[in-house]
């Protein structure tokens, strides 16, 4: 558990340092669900950049692939219909609620926005009341 | 730099991050936001490193007039928190308790191939250019059909 908690800073700075980054270089936010929703309605000039961080996440997705393979897994306890409307709520939810994990969870609380707090305080509860229900009602797998 | 080159860099960083730090293993997530069962609260501690880094930074940053390769920063303005702000991050938490990805962790995975991360990132995509489309369809309908001013 140390091991994991040391892990989990650790990789957190990380994140941290490439938002600050971005910020440094770019101006922007790194709300990954806000560079890539401005991918699928594009407007000029907003392309590039996206793309190139996208491209980024993939090549550090096979960084992470051949360094540290057993970082990457895929949920055991659920099956591919609950895994793809997962994705259909993720994706209608963090589009109508202006961001994720990153956005709001990261870059929000950093800037001390109210508004990201309480959308993080949000997700966070109904991630929790999701999970904890699946284990409970569904012994959790689904 | 160019923008492209940094905005590259930024995301593979971004990417180890998500991998060191236990948020690309889907099991670990469940693990994580399920309460009733061995409880793994060790992701709680990610925040506390990502913020921790990029509020040390942030005021550091944005104390230049501009960003190096940009003209003008782009920071969210916004601080009204209204029923979309909730009903949306809400039903965001509904789908990642239930399939254990976030957007960022879903994409980084897709690069194995497997069927879960894919499957995911394809209704992650199709759900968020549904939004867009419709959102941008009513807005246009609403300022421009005679209801606004």
């Amino acid at each position: 558990m140390l091991q994991s908690i040391i892990l989990a800073v650790l990789g957190g700075a990380l994140i941290g340092l490439s938002a600050s980054f971005l910020l440094l270089s770019l101006g922007r936010i790194a709300g990954i669900s806000g560079i890539v929703g401005g991918l699928l309605t594009p407007s000029s000039g907003e392309v590039a950049w996206r793309a190139a961080f996208v491209g980024g996440l993939l090549v550090g997705g096979l960084a992470l692939m051949l360094a540290l393979p057993q970082s990457i897994s895929a949920p055991a306890s659920r099956g591919l219909s609950s895994v793809a409307l997962a994705g259909l709520f993720v994706g209608v939810g963090v589009r109508m609620g202006s961001g994720c994990t990153s956005g709001h969870g990261v870059c929000g609380l950093s800037r001390l926005s109210i508004r990201s707090l309480v959308a993080t305080l949000t997700f966070m509860a109904t991630g929790f009341a999701t999970a904890t229900g699946i284990q409970i009602f569904a012994g959790g797998v689904l | 730099m160019k923008s492209s080159t940094a905005a590259f860099l930024s995301g593979t960083l971004f990417a180890i991050g998500l991998g060191v730090s236990g948020m690309t293993d889907a099991n670990k997530v469940i693990g994580f936001l399920n309460a009733a069962g061995s409880w793994d609260p060790s992701l709680a501690f990610v925040m506390v490193g990502a913020i921790g880094a990029h509020l040390g930074t942030f005021k550091w940053v944005t104390c230049r007039d501009n960003p190096l390769c940009e003209d003008a920063f782009s920071i969210p303005t916004r601080t009204n928190i209204d029923k979309r702000l909730v009903f949306g991050a809400g039903l965001f938490g509904v789908g990642w308790g239930l399939g254990g990805f976030c957007p960022g962790p879903g994409i980084v995975s897709c690069i194995t191939g497997s069927g879960a991360a894919v499957t995911f990132v394809g209704t992650l995509l199709l759900g968020m250019f549904l939004y867009q489309v419709l959102n941008a369809a009513l807005s246009k309908r609403l300022t421009g059909g005679g209801l606004g001013s």
